[in-house]
Formats: C-alpha cells, sequence, structure tokens
C-alpha cells in the first residue's frame, strides 16, 4: 500500500472558497450527529424501563419546539444555499477577460486538449499558475465529466453541445484529472495529470512547443510530438477558406449571410425576434445546423456543415470565427 | 402448523394454514400470503444483490483491478444497483411490511383489490425474472441510471431487456400504491379518522401517491430508450437530433421522488417502534404526519440536484438547491419529534428497537451529508465521486434496511406467531451496525479526495480507505445472514408470541397473531387516539411484571 | 335515480355495495391519474422539442393530414357522447338502450383505428417512418423532422394502443351483457369504462392542436 491520502491537494482558488464552505459543512454535520447521537443515548438510558427518573410533565407536542427545530436546519440551509450559490455561478459564469483558452475534446475513453497556439495533449494538461484557465468542452459521443480535484472543478462535457467552466490554478504541481461520469467500459481509465507550471517554466515549455517536460509521464499520453503545430485560429482560417465559408460572409453583412467580424460575444436578433448572445454554443450551432436560429433579415438558406465537420474542425472553425475583430474603419452603429 | 402447539388438541385457524398446496399460495388473494411470498422474492434478490456488492468490494481491495475486467466490473455494480434500488428497496417495505400491515391496521379485511395485489406480485416476478434473464445473458453496463446516448447507442449489453424488466416492476408498484391509496382513503373502521391513523399509514399513502404520480414518467422514459435503441428513432441521442440531458430531466422527476418511496415507509415503521418501546405517543403526531405529506410534495421539485454539473442553467440550479434545502426541513422536523418522543418514556431495549436507535444516527448523518451536495458549490466538487455513494447508502441502508430489519422483527411475532430470539437478534444488530460504518463512512473520505463513482480502476494512495470499506462490507455480510439464519429456526423453535407480545397499540395487535385468514372476526371499533400508550400503561406493566416505579405524568 | 336492479355481489373485503363501488371509482380516478403522468412524460419530451425547433416543426406538420385528423376528432368526440349515454341508461338498467349505444361507441372507435390506419399507411408510403429510409426535404430539416416523427408515432401510437384497448374491453362487456352475466347487473363496469374512455378522448383532444395545428 503507497501512502495514504486523507485530504486532496488545494490548487486553485476556486477549490479554497469550496473547502472553506466544505468543512463549515462538515462541523454542522458532526455537531447534530453528536447532539441526536447523545440525546438518544442519554435518553435511552435514563429513561430505561424501571428507571426511577421523573417522567412528570412528559408531553405530547409543543408548538415551539416544532417551530423551533423548523427553523434551525432552515436557516442554515438558506445560509449555506446563499453561500454556495454564490460560488457556483461565479465558477460556472464567464470567466475573466485574460483568461487561457482551452479547449476539450472528450471521446471513449481519452481526453483530447488543445492550446490555443496549436499545441495538442493527450491526457494531459499543462497550465501556468496564477493564471485564470477557462474550458470550452465536447464530447465527440457519450457525456463524460471533466474533473479535476484538486481545482474542485468538475463540468459534464456533452456531445453535441459546448459546456465551459474556469478556475485559476495556484500551486505548481502535478494533478489527477478523471473523467466523472461514466462513460463504458474504459471509464475508469479516461484518466489523466493536469501540470500547473510556474508561470517562466510555462512559457518554456510553450516556446518548445511542448517539449520540455517537467515530471514523469503518464505511458500512452502526452504532446502529439511532431504534429505541425499551426495555432487553432490559423487552422480555423485555413478552413473557412477552404469551406468557402467567405463566399457569403464577407468583412460586412452581406446580402446572403452576416459577417462574422466582431460578432463573438455580439447579440444577435433572430427571425423570430428573440436575442441570442453569439457565444462559442451559438456558433458552432450555427455551423452545424444554420437553421435552428436564423438571423433576422436573412433566408434560411445556409446548408448543414452536420456530418462534414469532426468536432475537432469545429473547434478550429469556432476559434477563427471568435478572433474575427470588428475592422477598426468600420463605424460602431448599433442594429 | 407451528400453531398447533399453541393450545393442544385444537388447530386454531389462520391465514398461514388455510392451505398447504403450493397453489393456495400462488393463487391467493390473501394481502398476507402476497406480503409473505413479497418477503421470499425480496429477500432471493436481497442475496444476490449483496452478492454483487461483496463482488465490487472484492474487487476494490486492490487498485489495478486485477479481480475482473472492467466490462464484467461495469457489469457488477450496474447490476448491484438494479436489483437493489428496483428489486429490494422500493418493494421492500411497502410491498411486505405495508401489504401485510396496510389492511390490519385501519381495520379491513383486505386490500380493496385483492387480485390487483396478486398481479402485483407476479408482475414484480415477471420483471425479476427478466432482468436475471439479462443478467445471465451477458448483464447490462450502463449503470442503474441509463443515461443515454451510452445506453441508446454505444452499450453492446442487454439494455433492452433489463429496461423491460424495470418496466415491468413499476407497474407492479403501480398497482400496489393505487391499492394502498383506496384502502386507506375508503376502508378504514368506523371511528378510524385521518388522524387516529398510525404513522405507518401516513408514511404509506405519501409513497403511494410518489409511485402513482411519479413512476409512470420514468416507465415511458425508459420506454423510449429502448424505442431508441431498437428501432434507432431520435429522442435522446444528439447524433440523431435529441437531448440526452431531457432524458436526464425526466429520470430523476422519478428517481429522486424514487428515494423518498424508499425512504418514508422506514420512517413509518420508526414511529411504530418508537412510540411502543417508548411507552409514548409519537411526539408531535400531526407535525411528523404532515412532514410525510411535505416530503411527497417538496421531493417532486428537486430533481435537478442530480444535474448541477450538466450544463443546466444557473439560475436552473438555484432553484433546484433552494427546494432541496427545504425538502431536509420535514426530514429534520422527523428526526427531532422521534428522538423527543423517547424523552421521559420508559425505553425498552428490544432488537427493533435497537435497529430504530441505528436509524436515528445514521439517518442524521445521511441526511446531513445530503446538504453538501444540495449546495451548488461543493456538489461540483462531489457530484459523482464516492461521497455520492457513501450518502446515499447511509440513506438506503442506514435508512431504508434499518427501518425494514426494525419493522421485520417488530411485526415477526403477528406475521408468524413466533418470536425471535432476542438476544442473537441485538448482536445482529450491532454488527449490521458496525459493518454498515465501516464500510461507508471511509468512502465519504475517498469522495472527497475526489475518488470517481464506477471506477475499476484507482489510484493506489487510496488502498488503504478502499481496504477498510471492504473490510467493513464483510462484516456488514456477516451481519445480514444471521437475520436469515434465526428467523427460519424460530419459525419452529421461537416462542409462541400471543396476539400482542409487545403490548402495543394499534388494530395490528387486537387479532390473534398470526391473523386469521380475513383479519378480524368482526370489524373493530376505533374509539382512542393513535398511541394511546398511556390508557395500557397500568395494565401492561401488571402483566409483563417489570415493577416499574415510574412516576406518572 | 338509480333504479331498483339486482345488486352486484359485494366482495368479502368490503362492508357494504356503496363502498365497494365508492372504492371501484377512486380505484380508476387513481390509475387514471398515473395514466396522465404515462403520456404527460411524452407531452413534456415533445413540448420541450417543439419549442426548440419550432419552425422545422412546423415544415413536417404539414405531412399530416388535417382533415383527417379532424375527422378523427369528431369521431371521437362522438363516441365520448355514445359512452356517456351508455353510462346514462346503464345507471336506469336500460339493457336494449345500453347495448346500442355501447355498439355504436365500438363502431366509431373502430372507426378512429381505422383512418388513423389510413394516415399511418401514407406516411409509412411517403417514407416518413422515422429509420433507415426515413426520407425527408429539404434534406436539412431531415435530423429534427425526424425527430417528430418519432414522436408523432409514439405519442399517437400509445393513444391508439389506449383505443384498442378500449375496443376490446368494450367488447368483453358488449357481451357479457348480451348474455346477462352477474357480473355487469349493475352500472359499476360501464361507469369505470366510460371513464376510461373519456380519458382516452381528452388525450386525443390534446394530441390533436398539438401534432396537427403547429402554427409557423
Amino acid at each position: 500500500m503507497k501512502g495514504v491520502a486523507l485530504l486532496p491537494d488545494t490548487a486553485s482558488t476556486f477549490a479554497q472558497q469550496v473547502d472553506l464552505l466544505f468543512w463549515f459543512l462538515t462541523a454542522v454535520t458532526v455537531f447534530f450527529t453528536l447532539l441526536i447521537a447523545a440525546l438518544v443515548l442519554y435518553f435511552a438510558y435514563r429513561y430505561r424501563r424501571g428507571s426511577t427518573a421523573s417522567r412528570a410533565g412528559a408531553k405530547e407536542t409543543d408548538l415551539r419546539l416544532e417551530i423551533g427545530w423548523s427553523m434551525i436546519p432552515l436557516t442554515i440551509g438558506l445560509i449555506v444555499f446563499v453561500w454556495a450559490a454564490k460560488l457556483y455561478a461565479d465558477a460556472y459564469g464567464p470567466p475573466p477577460d485574460n483568461a487561457l483558452e482551452i479547449f476539450v475534446i472528450g471521446k471513449q475513453w481519452m481526453w483530447h486538449l488543445q492550446h490555443p497556439n496549436g499545441i495538442r495533449e493527450n491526457n494531459e494538461l499543462h497550465i501556468p499558475a496564477g493564471r485564470p484557465v477557462k474550458l470550452t468542452m465536447i464530447s465527440q459521443d457519450v457525456i463524460h465529466s471533466f474533473f479535476v480535484p484538486a481545482f474542485r472543478i468538475k463540468r459534464d462535457v456533452l456531445p453535441g453541445k459546448y459546456n465551459t467552466v474556469w478556475f485559476t490554478p495556484t500551486k505548481p504541481g502535478k494533478y489527477h484529472l478523471f473523467c466523472a461520469e461514466y462513460c463504458g467500459t474504459q471509464h475508469s481509465r479516461m484518466i489523466g495529470w493536469v501540470y500547473v507550471m510556474e508561470p517562466a517554466e510555462y512559457e518554456k515549455w510553450l516556446a518548445s512547443g511542448g517539449e520540455a517536460r517537467p515530471g514523469a509521464l503518464a505511458s500512452g499520453a502526452g504532446t502529439m510530438a511532431g504534429v505541425p503545430t499551426a495555432s487553432l485560429v490559423q487552422a480555423g482560417e485555413q478552413l473557412y477558406k477552404q469551406l468557402r465559408c467567405n463566399a457569403c460572409h464577407g468583412a460586412a453583412d452581406g446580402q446572403r449571410g452576416p459577417s462574422h467580424y466582431g460578432l463573438f460575444g455580439k447579440k444577435v436578433k433572430l427571425r423570430d425576434g428573440t436575442v441570442v448572445v453569439a457565444d462559442e454554443a451559438y456558433i458552432r450551432e450555427s455551423i452545424l445546423r444554420p437553421l435552428a436560429k436564423v438571423v433576422d433579415g436573412y433566408e434560411p438558406i445556409m446548408p448543414s456543415y452536420e456530418g462534414l465537420l469532426d468536432e475537432e474542425r469545429t473547434l478550429q472553425l469556432v476559434a477563427y470565427i471568435k478572433s474575427l475583430k470588428k475592422p477598426l474603419q468600420t463605424a460602431e452603429v448599433k442594429p | 402448523m407451528s400453531v398447533a402447539v399453541a393450545k393442544p388438541g385444537e388447530v386454531k385457524h389462520n391465514y398461514l394454514n388455510a392451505g398447504d398446496t403450493v397453489l393456495s399460495w400462488l393463487l391467493t388473494t390473501d394481502h398476507k400470503r402476497i406480503a409473505v411470498l413479497y418477503l421470499v422474492s425480496v429477500t432471493l434478490f436481497f442475496a444476490v444483490g449483496g452478492l454483487l456488492a461483496l463482488l465490487i468490494r472484492l474487487e476494490l481491495l486492490t487498485p489495478q483491478g486485477d479481480l475482473m475486467t472492467s466490462e464484467n466490473y461495469n457489469r457488477v455494480f450496474t447490476m448491484h444497483g438494479v436489483v437493489m434500488i428496483f428489486l429490494f428497496l422500493i418493494p421492500a417495505i411497502p410491498a411486505v411490511l405495508g401489504n401485510f400491515l396496510v389492511p390490519l391496521m385501519v381495520g379491513a379485511r383486505d386490500l380493496a383489490f385483492p387480485r390487483l395485489n396478486l398481479a402485483s406480485w407476479y408482475v414484480y416476478m415477471a420483471g425479476g425474472l427478466i432482468a436475471t434473464w439479462a443478467m445471465v445473458n451477458g448483464g447490462v453496463d450502463t449503470g442503474w441510471t441509463f443515461y443515454p446516448p451510452y445506453s441508446s447507442s454505444y452499450s453492446t449489453s442487454q439494455v433492452t431487456l433489463t429496461i423491460i424488466g424495470a418496466f415491468l416492476i413499476g407497474f407492479s408498484s403501480i398497482f400496489t400504491g393505487i391499492n394502498f391509496i383506496v384502502t386507506i382513503h375508503k376502508m378504514r373502521a368506523p371511528g378510524l379518522t385521518w388522524f387516529r391513523l398510525p404513522l405507518f399509514i401516513w408514511a404509506h399513502y405519501a409513497t403511494s401517491v410518489i409511485i402513482v404520480l411519479g413512476t409512470p414518467v420514468v416507465a415511458i422514459t425508459l420506454l423510449l430508450v429502448a424505442v431508441e435503441r431498437v428501432f434507432r428513432l431520435g429522442i435522446f441521442d444528439p447524433a440523431l437530433g435529441g437531448d440526452p440531458i431531457l432524458f436526464q430531466h425526466l429520470f430523476w422527476f422519478y428517481s429522486h421522488p424514487a428515494v423518498y418511496i424508499m425512504i418514508l415507509p422506514a420512517m413509518g415503521v420508526i414511529s411504530e417502534v418508537v412510540a411502543c418501546f417508548s411507552r409514548k405517543r409519537v411526539f408531535g403526531y400531526h407535525f411528523v404526519a404532515f412532514s410525510s405529506v411535505a416530503i411527497a410534495v417538496i421531493g417532486f421539485l428537486v430533481w435537478g440536484h442530480h444535474m448541477f454539473t450538466t450544463g443546466q442553467s444557473v439560475y436552473a440550479g438555484m432553484v433546484f438547491s433552494l427546494l432541496s434545502f427545504l425538502v431536509a426541513v420535514p426530514s429534520a422536523v422527523k428526526v427531532f419529534n422521534w428522538t423527543a418522543t423517547m424523552y421521559k418514556g420508559h425505553i425498552e431495549f428490544r432488537a427493533p428497537m435497537l435497529y430504530v436507535m441505528g436509524f436515528l444516527g445514521l439517518f442524521v448523518i445521511g441526511g446531513l451529508t445530503g446538504l453538501f451536495l444540495a449546495s451548488l458549490a461543493t456538489d461540483i466538487h462531489l457530484q459523482d465521486t464516492y461521497f455520492v455513494v457513501a450518502h446515499f447508502h447511509y440513506i438506503m441502508v442506514g435508512g431504508t434496511i434499518f427501518g425494514y430489519l426494525a419493522g421485520l422483527h417488530f411485526w415477526w411475532p403477528k406475521m408468524t406467531g413466533r418470536m425471535y430470539p432476542e438476544g442473537i437478534a441485538k448482536l445482529a444488530a450491532l454488527i449490521i451496525f458496525a459493518g454498515f460504518n465501516l464500510t461507508f463512512l471511509p468512502q465519504f473520505v475517498l469522495g472527497y479526495l475526489g475518488m470517481p463513482r464506477r471506477y475499476h480502476w484507482y489510484p493506489e494512495e487510496w488502498q488503504m480507505l478502499h481496504v477498510m470499506s471492504s473490510a467493513g462490507a464483510a462484516l456488514l455480510g456477516i451481519g445480514y445472514i444471521l437475520p436469515i439464519f434465526y428467523l427460519l429456526w424460530s419459525l419452529r423453535n421461537g416462542a409462541i408470541a400471543g396476539p400482542n407480545p409487545w403490548g402495543a397499540t394499534g388494530l395490528e395487535w387486537k387479532t390473534d397473531s398470526p391473523p386469521i385468514t380475513h383479519n378480524f372476526e368482526e370489524t373493530p371499533i376505533v374509539t382512542e387516539e393513535p398511541y394511546a400508550y398511556e390508557n395500557h400503561h397500568h395494565q401492561e406493566e401488571v402483566a409483563s411484571g417489570t415493577g416499574a416505579s415510574a412516576a406518572e405524568g | 335515480m338509480v333504479q331498483e336492479q339486482a345488486q352486484q355481489k359485494v366482495s368479502i373485503q368490503f362492508e357494504d355495495i356503496a363502498q365497494q363501488n365508492e372504492s371501484y371509482i377512486v380505484g380508476m380516478w387513481t390509475f387514471l391519474v398515473t395514466e396522465i403522468m404515462f403520456f404527460g412524460g411524452l407531452f413534456a419530451t415533445y413540448l420541450v422539442y417543439r419549442v426548440a425547433n419550432q419552425q422545422t416543426f412546423w415544415e413536417a406538420h404539414r405531412h399530416l393530414s388535417i382533415p383527417l385528423g379532424f375527422f378523427n376528432t369528431c369521431v371521437l368526440l362522438t363516441s365520448s357522447l355514445t359512452m356517456a349515454l351508455t353510462v346514462h341508461y346503464s345507471q336506469r338498467g336500460l339493457r336494449k338502450q345500453q347495448l346500442l349505444w355501447l355498439l355504436v361507441t365500438i363502431a366509431l372507435a373502430c372507426t378512429f383505428l381505422v383512418v388513423k390506419g389510413f394516415e399511418y399507411h401514407h406516411k409509412f408510403v411517403e417514407g416518413l417512418i422515422p429509420g433507415a429510409n426515413f426520407r425527408f426535404e429539404p434534406a436539412e430539416h431531415m435530423r429534427v423532422a425526424q425527430l417528430f416523427f418519432s414522436l408523432y408515432f409514439a405519442m399517437t401510437g400509445l393513444h391508439a394502443l389506449h383505443v384498442v384497448i378500449g375496443v376490446l374491453v368494450m367488447t368483453i362487456l358488449t357481451v357479457l351483457i348480451a348474455i346477462k352475466h352477474p357480473s355487469v347487473q349493475d352500472f359499476i363496469p360501464i361507469e369505470l369504462t366510460g371513464l376510461y374512455w373519456h380519458f382516452v378522448d381528452i388525450v386525443w383532444i390534446f394530441l390533436f392542436p398539438l401534432l396537427y395545428l403547429i402554427p409557423r
């Protein structure tokens, strides 16, 4: 038996916050368990049949008591609810602007991760300490779940829909990465490592194209050495041209299709009058199933790319479209 | 027959000796006999589920996953879940104790629809046998939750057969639920008003409402998965146009309330036993009764707390989280009331009472660790880890099975006419309590460390905790085997019980043990409040000769 | 008022005929609640997908025949009326009228099934049966259209199954009444069947607009 772990690593800002709540709840649990156990044992002993303890004044019901012990769990519950909801909204909400964006593809039974500069890793993730990291995740087959206990972070990885989560690693080290949603035969082998590195070391790692690796590697894992590492955006640009997306989507809104410049993060009005925010999920859906959300003022004429693009190439396209900023000369005109 | 010994030369009629051919059992419409049929069946399935659990714990003794292949391991834990939940926990208390006691407690000669009741057992057996058939013909590896698209498009195991089995078992519990609702509404004895009903009946009424409202939804949902799998219709698989998250919503809409289907009847048992062995009316009767109803109602609104990490909207998550904290309140109210019932009682340490005391401790832990999972931020970390596994075993084993065993011992004399052997029963209760805690306490730690559920392999540094857990499981196994032997032994050799060995209140104790076929010689008339132990106090103490010197309040 | 007639046998578990009758009625209602939840799961699934794919569902629903659907709605509504008449005469103990209206109800139910059969056949000819041979124009809509037809067949199929069960039960009752079997001497069996039949009817009242009348 190798070592005994009783406490998990705490390696993200979120982990610190969650732990505080966790230990508060643990204290509540221990307190009430001991309280009930003590009362049960004490009553059982003192009022055992045949004991001489006075039974005078035993009641059948007491409204004040009932209200009292309804309010105690209610109050504790409400406090914990607010405390936890705040943290939850942060973790699953939008990340800070300087977040490092990593794309994650889950498939039976491996993790495939892509850095913005094109470095790809399997079952390993290298990230710098101190900088927020945003994961945009999708599954190629069944439901998986990206789980790094040291960060207290978990998010399901769904087929057909992007899910995001962000966190800020704090402590350099090597941490477990698990798939937490049962996904078939090799579920317990869909695991890997997250390496949190000092920023300087991380820069070195980036510069070497992911070759400089500290620490031992799990077999079969690692950066795909030798793969030409065009950045995600470059790969997406190539694909964009190859698929002739620019034939309809120009620098400005055209007759056939709206422009992609400055699209990301913008509010888009649809034909049916609803307004959606153009996030990764919207862009992905509009590529694969263009008719699901047709932009106001346009005809539903775009062909579907479903089945023609795998998740990886879709990601590249999404990354490229995200990178298209509004040209400076165009005046900011609100629609 | 055993009862013949009671009065030599005179065989008293009862439901057990009303016919001794196999057919007289298989075609019976007597709720008590059907309860016995269920008792035998659920015990068999419990043994199967228990053996599967032992296999899991044996495998997890070592981190390398060297006992079986991953494929087999996945099948074993799936079938452990399917068997324990659908074939044991859901029917255990309602279909065995409930079936036996609901008509007795309301003073009726049988349930409203005796043939429907028998049909329920046959449908249950058909479902159970189909599930067993699936098990021996390759098994099923989706987890008992059947999440698509894995279950509908990827798994190569016997998903369809197992779903048909689960579908049928669902219908058997619907039949039982309808029977209870009608019986409790329409067949109460004269004078037995709603607030004179035993809390066991309140609990079963709330349970039946959940069964009737929830089970059909999961039935149709599982059916859709099977249809998607067989005909490649696209309903939940995103590759076919569907949404796998919708399945989870529909599934948990039933399966969270199903937790209350499993625990509420146990709570009913606890109320009866704690009152009897404390010689006191259950403290705050109305609050305990209505908390069952509150649990049934709010329990239907909390299903989304199984899905905090799936990507449902943050606001939906908050609503489900808030409601989950609310549903904790009625459970807490019950625990406080049972504890208060013991205050200034005359407590007798019989085996059922030991189970009740164990229940109180374990259910508190199970309930409070539920708060970790209702709380959004901690759930992100703990969801799908061993923390969840430990939490629901504290509720399902520490709650439901302790309640079931308490009830089985408490009403064993009523069901069989014989007493179980007290000493060894107490020993078994202690072993089960110790073994259970040793098995599942380490799993809370494992979950906090990050050990995911349904893992065949795990990192070496967690082995110590797994070894502790497996050792506990062995102890627990011994604890479970004991009752099977001494209860069977008592059928022939136990002391004759008499109609009311505990000096308990309630209509079921006013008839013979075992009861006659139609329960009562004549329809009883109820004139007193439930748990009127103060009325029975004097005569009982004189009779039992305990020489109590308690001051009367 | 209920006419004096040969009373049903009271089963051993009941105190009297009133308790027995009430129990059966409460039991039937409880059963219908489970049925509502059963269909409810399907309706919920349908509504979620329809809200998400309004446009394509509209395209797909144009392949359903509104005239046939409307005709079937009328048929079922009429059958509810004839069923109500059956119950009415049954409570009065008028055997001949009871038989007559029961037979009319069965005939209407069969009409519904035949029309439904024509509709299904038409879908088959058009290649609208979900599965490998599913065809839909325009092709971009195929995936979601298949979802629509999957739900269409699941919902109307389950409903049709309920109609078939209704026909079987009513046929058995007809025979029993015709031979003056003691088990149908009072109105409870007809009353219960009536409740069931109205439920089947109401389900269709929801199905028809949901599936056939989708606004653009």
